[in-house]
């Protein structure tokens, strides 16, 4: 066992040998020939005097995923040589594993409340930023058979709804909308994350969900939003922050920018967030 | 002369195992595995012992929430122990009993839901049972029955993943069992049928309550299928485990003290049963 | 098989009603059984042989549990061979008795009455009757664990007949008992088996359990008849080595012409029956008396120079084992033995007196 347990162990630092190799090659190659007219290209001039390179791990709430991905990319694309790596899931857990100490650089909360729980134990560096906002929308099954226009009409005897629990940001929002209209709705399920709740409708298992518009929108024509006037009083911040551990502060750092610049905020905007 | 030999033999037989009784210790290669494999069950028991918040545990205990989601559970777990036994039982004897073609492959596919993840198993039956499943949708239409979202959902689920448990364990006693005494009771009189219930049932009564037991353990602490298939929502398709994982979210004390709870009511009824049923055999 | 043996044995039952009439046929890969048999009501018969020649498969295509490939099986008149086995009118006495472990004795020989549709305490009180008369009534409530081997058989025998069957069935009844209680068990048993009044088979590989319990005596070998007849005549008369050898016999096969048999391959035995044609002819072993050299004053017309090949002690008689040009078993006591100085790889010189030979025709 403990032969066993040596042997992965070399086989590891083995293989982090040859990776970091690899990407010192790659940097080097790199920035011996055009790395000067990319850094021109970038929209935002501070990187150009912070030389950014290596891995950079990202938390960041599930909600985030279709959008942070794809900005990952472009990430990598302006500093050649880095790295991101993402961990998608549900804020809280996020939050725990990194007051836990997981290595992470930058944790991006679907909530204020999963952010606190980081602030609070002093793991962040610097203030969070909001840097968007999610609304909540109901998903219906394609085509709205129920012909469902508002957050009242849900109260329908009959129908099956699903809400997030209101542990999670999502059931909470939903829980704020519901009260400040004075609705008393009765769900078949409070489900563990948004996810679910979607999930619930797209296997029409349900007959709708209070979920996020970008949750909506990723779903395609699986499902159909319905908007409602009440989403308003219910509005979820997004905060990002850099981490007071983080082992690679520099690329944290540029990764938070790119996320709200411009082109950042472009991808973000397209999945269906609010801007902040 | 072969009678000296007999004699000799007899003594070695009668030797061997007070030599085994003599020498107590395990020995170290055997012993300190086991004593590693202990604390690696026993450290994170103990770890939520001690973390448990022990003040603030009576006011967390005497919430109604608990004892709707406990009794819940405990229903639902009882609930999917009785149906394992009403169909398990007989499907463990034909696999145990019963040549037919394929019989290797069926016993495999019984014990599938013991390596499917069991959300996934959750969401087979969504396919299967759900409002719009490939069974679900005749029994909406026909009866207007739903299963998701049900108590009879939760039920379902935990009777699905727990079954194999028992089929297993049933079928490893019948095999076990003589299948002669069915045939003495058949030249008796006895249907095949009677043969079973009034002699190999009693027989493997110690198997069947042991797979019994594995199976409610097992449905107690359910989680993926009940929460994917039966959702989650107080005092009906809430089990503990579902309780659990949703205080976790936004109070760890919580949590803590539910699954103290769980594992309080766990171990009191296994250790009861244990007494009761599984030495008999 | 001796014509007269078996006129006599049909002459008993009632020709083609009651008892039992089969001819059992198993086919089991390269194995295969045909057995005929025929008992009337009051029968004791046992199948007599070696291990692996179909004695339990005859047992077990009578009971129904194996099912016959051929043949037929009547019982009083009654077709068995389509009936499933808990339809026939059949006890079993199994081998290790088969005792259902989580019943008590009582339950035990209640259980087949219960199958038969009497109600609960109707079957109690008739199992207990059953156990009473078995000598078991203290036993009633034991579970079959806390009886001794005996006790078990009796409760096996009183669940069999407790239905009433018209033919039962018993597989090695004392095979499981040691040789103290065998004796005693093998009584008790016999005077059971008087007083059954229907068809009784027992399967044996003991001779003496067979000579006892039975009044006609089936041998099989190979899943064939070889020899049946009454004990006492196949004892007297064997036709096979393996019966031969079971009831201690030598026993030859030859070509008699007066006072002489010329044993096949072998030397001339002289006879006190007078035959012509093919014979057996057998002697017991204590009828072989052994001398270090040649007698000379003997009256012996048999008399042969033999190698021991092996020796045997059973109390305080030793069985010889000769090779010579006859291969036959001598018996003498310890003390001859010890002045002989025997031992494998002595040459001896053995004597036959024609008295003692018994020849019949094969």
């Amino acid at each position: 066992m403990t032969r066993s347990a040596r042997r992965t162990r070399r086989t590891l630092q083995v293989a982090a040998a040859g990776a970091a190799a690899l990407l010192a090659l790659s940097a080097c190659s790199s920035s011996g020939d055009s790395s000067s007219e990319k850094k021109s290209d970038s929209s935002d001039g501070a990187s150009a005097s912070d030389k950014v390179s290596g891995s950079v791990t990202v938390f960041a709430a599930a909600s985030l995923k279709e959008s942070f991905t794809k900005l990952g990319h472009a990430f990598e694309k302006e500093h050649p040589g880095t790295k991101v790596t993402f961990s998608f899931g549900g804020s809280d857990a996020l939050a725990a594993s990194i007051t836990g100490g997981a290595p992470a650089d930058v944790f991006a909360a679907a909530s204020p409340k999963t952010m606190k729980i980081v602030t609070d134990e002093g793991d962040a560096s610097g203030k969070p930023a909001t840097f968007v906002r999610n609304q909540l929308e109901i998903a219906t099954l394609p085509g709205n058979p129920d012909k469902i226009s508002s957050l009242k009409s849900l109260t329908k005897s009959g129908l099956k709804v699903v809400l997030c629990d209101k542990t999670v940001p999502c059931g909470a929002a939903a829980q704020k909308a519901l009260d400040t209209s004075k609705l008393k709705l009765t769900p078949v399920s409070y489900e563990q994350d948004v996810k679910s709740a979607l999930n619930k409708v797209q296997l029409k298992e349900a007959d709708a969900a209070v979920v996020y518009k970008t949750d909506v929108k990723a779903a395609g024509d699986k499902v159909q939003g319905v908007e409602f006037p009440e989403s308003t009083k219910a509005i979820n911040d997004y905060p990002i922050v850099s981490l007071k551990d983080a082992p690679n502060a520099a690329a944290a750092k540029a990764f938070i920018r790119l996320v709200q610049s411009a082109e950042g905020q472009k991808v973000l905007g397209d999945a269906g967030f609010l801007k902040p | 002369m072969t009678s000296v030999d007999k004699a000799g033999a007899a003594e070695t037989l009668e030797r061997a195992p007070r030599r085994g009784r003599v020498r107590k210790g395990a020995p170290l290669p055997l012993l300190l595995p086991a004593l590693i494999g202990l604390a690696f069950l026993l450290v994170p028991l103990v770890a939520l012992l001690v973390r448990a918040p022990w003040r603030s545990l009576p006011d967390l205990l005497t919430s109604t929430e608990v004892w709707q989601a406990l009794q819940l559970s405990l229903v639902c777990a009882t609930a999917a122990t009785a149906v394992s036994l009403v169909v398990g039982v007989p499907l463990a004897w034909l696999l145990a009993r019963v040549e037919f073609p394929g019989r290797g492959l069926v016993r495999a596919l019984v014990t599938l839901p013991l390596v499917l993840p069991p959300v996934v198993g959750g969401v087979a039956l969504l396919m299967a049972l759900g409002r719009n499943g490939v069974v679900g949708q005749w029994l909406d239409s026909w009866f207007g029955i739903t299963l998701p979202f049900t108590t009879t959902g939760v039920i379902v689920a935990e009777a699905f993943v727990a079954m194999p448990f028992l089929v297993i364990s049933v079928e490893g006693t019948l095999r076990a069992a003589d299948p002669r005494y069915e045939e003495a009771a058949t030249t008796l009189g006895a249907s095949r049928f009677t043969a079973f219930r009034r002699v190999t049932l009693p027989l493997i009564a110690p198997g069947i309550a042991a797979g019994a037991v594995l199976a409610w353990a097992r449905a107690l602490g359910e989680f993926g299928a009940t929460i994917t298939f039966a959702g989650n929502f107080p005092g009906r398709t809430q089990t503990m485990p579902l309780a659990v994982y949703l205080a976790l979210q936004n109070d760890p004390d919580a949590a803590i003290a539910l699954s103290l709870v769980l594992l309080a009511v766990s171990i009191a009824v296994l250790a009861g049963l244990r007494d009761r049923w599984m030495t008999a055999s | 098989m001796t014509h007269t043996e078996k006129m006599r044995h049909r002459a008993t039952a009632t020709p083609g009603s009651e008892g039992l009439d089969a001819r059992l046929v198993v086919q089991r890969g390269s194995f295969r059984l045909d057995v005929a048999l025929t008992a009337a009501p009051g029968d004791v018969v046992a199948l007599l042989g070696p291990n692996g020649a179909g004695k339990t498969t005859a047992l077990r295509a009578l009971a129904g549990l194996t099912p016959l490939t051929g043949g037929h099986l009547r019982l009083d008149g009654t077709e068995l061979d389509r009936m499933p086995p808990e339809s026939r009118p059949v006890g079993v006495v199994f081998q290790d008795y088969l005792l259902f472990p989580h019943l008590s004795a009582l339950d035990n020989v209640a259980f087949g009455l219960r199958c038969h549709g009497a109600p609960k305490a109707e079957a109690r009180a008739q199992a207990a009757e059953w156990l009473d008369h078995m000598g078991l009534a203290d036993h009633a409530g034991s579970k079959p664990r806390r009886l001794s081997g005996g006790q078990a058989q009796r409760v096996a025998l009183a669940r069999a007949l407790a239905t009433r069957p018209r033919l039962l069935l018993l597989d090695e009844p004392l095979a499981a008992l040691d040789a103290r209680t065998r004796l005693e068990v093998r009584a008790r048993l016999r005077r059971h088996l008087a007083e059954f009044e229907a068809v009784a088979v027992l399967v044996t590989h003991d001779p003496l359990d067979a000579m006892v319990l039975a009044d006609h005596l089936v041998v099989i070998e190979d899943g064939r008849v070889v020899q049946e007849g009454a004990p006492p005549d196949i004892a007297r008369h064997p036709r096979t080595d393996y019966i031969a050898h079971l009831v201690g016999l030598n026993l030859y096969r030859g070509e008699a012409e007066g006072h002489t048999v010329r044993v096949d391959r072998g030397p001339e035995v002289t006879t006190t029956e007078e035959l012509t044609g093919p014979v057996f002819v057998a002697f017991p072993p204590s009828a072989v008396t052994l001398y270090r050299d040649r007698p000379t004053g003997s009256s012996a017309r048999n008399l042969w120079h033999c190698e021991v090949t092996g020796l045997e002690t059973n109390g305080d008689q030793v069985r010889a084992d000769l090779t010579g040009p006859l291969r036959l078993a001598a018996d003498l006591t310890t003390v001859a033995a010890t002045e002989l100085e025997l031992h494998p790889g002595a040459t001896v010189w053995a004597a036959v007196k024609a008295a003692q030979t018994h020849a019949y025709p094969a």
